[in-house]
């Protein structure tokens, strides 16, 4: 490899003192780091080694079977399933979770309380065993009433009658809702104090302040983690078979691969898409996070004065 | 500029011409005492200057005023009206919060660290309570914020973050936002301890424009210069009680008690 001699750029923020002009570029032989050179080849080497023989010697990956259900109807269907539990769920998650945050950061003790409580019922289990519970909801309360308690009942229904889809979508949301709860309260918390001072003090109240001043700020801490959250939903919704909902990504490629025993590319079939959803979701909070990052110095603003940090001559 | 002052002070209705009164004011964190006992006045259109140790309790004594701390004992009142309370045959009951909301909109508070809304820009930040709390129409609301931000000099940063604006420009947007809200009575909290010694002066600048207007304002501050120069009164805290109170030149030029001339000593 030819070494470049480095360019550094000596124009730096300032601009140069009036028609000054500036020293030359440092010119100098860029260190070479050989050694990892050497380790990132054979890595390489290895992967490469690996995919060829995956393309090869590996006929039970069955790419054939694999291109001819990729675009199969039923798994597009199912794949659009998967996203609805997903975006159902979340919906569940972030609303319910922004109501536990602030009963948490809530001089009430008792709202304090609740949320405790549902935050060490829905963390300390595992989804899977909630969701298994869900499936048997019927058997414990086999129909659901709103009213009030020991008074009378304005509506009710039988557990039996509701769809298994939304069933599922209970179970993932309300688990979640305890993830997001604490993904909120952090980013509640940091926003600096002086900042609900300042809203007080110009008289806002306090709904105005959460409004205008603290979510905004909070949600450059909230977004990376709720990207995150949301893309470990999507993979989650796999799990729905416990309730039991066998018509999202997963479970469809199984039922599709039982008759003609071939799970293998089927799970790889499953896999793209997502992994599809999930290279989307990236791409989204990308610029969620872009947008959130106004003021905050990481953006990039262009600033009145940003044409003379430039000295071009 | 103008012989007419720069910013338009609140006119005088009522009679009594007391502003702020605070009647042995107490405030406790646990059963730490920070303020032990506060009694003063101040006039309308009088400007105040609270100097002190730190830890004298200068800073809650003026948080107090504005209700973002809670008095333990005492009475405090801001142009008659008690401060966090309602009284009603004797009987004192908490405010709710959009009741004590209404009273702050009328004191406008300025922060050691500036507390501007980092995710909106200059003009933002000034507009924003105008719209939101007084219900102001944007236009109008704009019109104004602007002509505040030019005449705190910042005429030419209206769309600039407070990320890019340095120490002393984004105090004085901090300014400029208070005012917008019409408040009869300003609180300074320490406004130039944040900032380098070469940007003290152009807020100092802006305050004391503000002073000469006839606004009513209670500083904190280190500033000697400034509280000799423009104060109307000279109190000096220390350990929670008002120590000393007089003339600023005379205070600090000849202070009566022990514990003042020790401070002065110190720090001019």
């Amino acid at each position: 490899m030819a070494t470049k001699p480095s360019t550094q750029k000596a124009s730096g923020t300032n601009p140069a003192p009036s028609g000054s002009p500036l020293a030359p570029p440092i010119k100098a032989v860029k260190l070479r780091h050989p050694i990892r050179w050497v380790v990132a080849g054979v890595i390489v080497l290895y992967f490469a080694s690996f995919v060829w023989d995956a393309a090869v010697n590996r006929p039970v990956y069955d790419w054939e079977t694999f291109g001819k259900y990729i675009f199969d109807k039923r798994i597009s269907e199912a794949a659009l399933v998967t996203l609805e539990l997903t975006v159902c769920s979340m919906v569940i998650a972030i609303v319910l979770g922004i109501a536990l945050a602030v009963m948490r950061l809530s001089p009430n003790p008792v709202f304090q309380g609740i949320s405790w409580f549902y935050l060490w019922v829905f963390r300390g289990t595992p989804v899977y065993v909630q969701l298994v519970f869900w499936g048997l909801i019927a058997a414990i309360y086999p129909t659901f009433t709103l009213g009030i308690p020991f008074g009378p009942q304005w509506f009710s229904v039988a557990a039996a009658d509701v769809p298994v889809f939304w069933i599922a979508v209970v179970g993932l949301g309300l688990n979640e809702a305890a993830y997001m709860a604490e993904v909120v309260r952090a980013g509640i918390l940091s926003v600096d104090s002086g900042q609900s001072e300042a809203a007080r003090a110009l008289g806002m109240s306090w709904s105005q302040s959460m409004r205008r001043i603290i979510i905004p700020q909070s949600m450059r801490i909230i977004i990376p983690p709720t990207g995150n959250e949301v893309i470990s939903m999507l993979k989650t919704t796999s799990l729905v078979a416990a309730v039991p909902f066998s018509l999202d990504l997963y479970m469809r490629a199984r039922d599709i691969a039982g008759p003609i025993f071939r799970p293998i590319p089927l799970l790889l079939v499953a896999s793209s898409w997502y992994l599809l959803f999930t290279s989307i979701l990236m791409v989204g909070q990308y610029y969620l996070e872009k947008r959130y990052a106004r003021g905050t110095g990481f953006e990039r603003v262009k600033a009145p004065n940003e044409s003379t940090t430039e000295v071009t001559k | 500029m103008s012989a007419e002052s720069l910013f338009t002070a609140p006119i005088s209705l009522s009679g009594d011409d007391v502003m702020v009164r605070a009647e042995g004011v107490v405030k406790k964190f646990g059963h730490n005492v920070v303020l032990r006992d506060i009694s003063l006045e101040v006039k309308r259109g009088e400007v105040m200057c609270l100097i002190g140790p730190s830890g004298s309790g200068k800073s809650t004594f003026l948080r107090c005023i504005n209700h973002l701390e809670v008095l333990s004992g005492g009475r405090l009142s801001v142009e008659g009206r008690l401060i966090g309370y309602r009284e009603k045959n004797g009987v004192l009951y908490e405010m709710k919060p959009n009741e004590a909301a209404a009273q702050r909109r009328d004191i406008g508070m300025v922060f050691q660290r500036f507390n501007l809304f980092p995710h909106m820009t200059a003009l933002e930040n000034v507009i924003e309570a105008p719209i939101q709390v007084k219900k102001l129409p944007k236009a109008e609301a704009i019109e104004r914020g602007k002509e505040l931000l030019d005449r705190v000099g910042l005429g030419d940063k209206f769309d600039s973050y407070p990320a890019h604006l340095s120490g002393g420009q984004q105090q004085r947007v901090a300014i400029a936002r208070a005012l917008a809200m019409n408040p009869s009575l300003m609180l300074f909290d320490e406004p130039t301890s944040a900032l380098d010694p070469e940007l003290v002066g152009e807020v100092l600048d802006v305050m004391k424009e503000l002073a000469k207007s006839g606004m009513t304002m209670i500083v904190v501050t280190h500033e000697m210069g400034f509280a000799r120069e423009v104060a109307d009164t000279l109190v000096f805290m220390d350990a929670g009680v008002v120590v000393e109170t007089g003339d600023p030149k005379e205070v600090l030029a000849n202070p009566q008690r022990n514990r003042t001339k020790a401070f002065l000593s110190k720090v001019l």
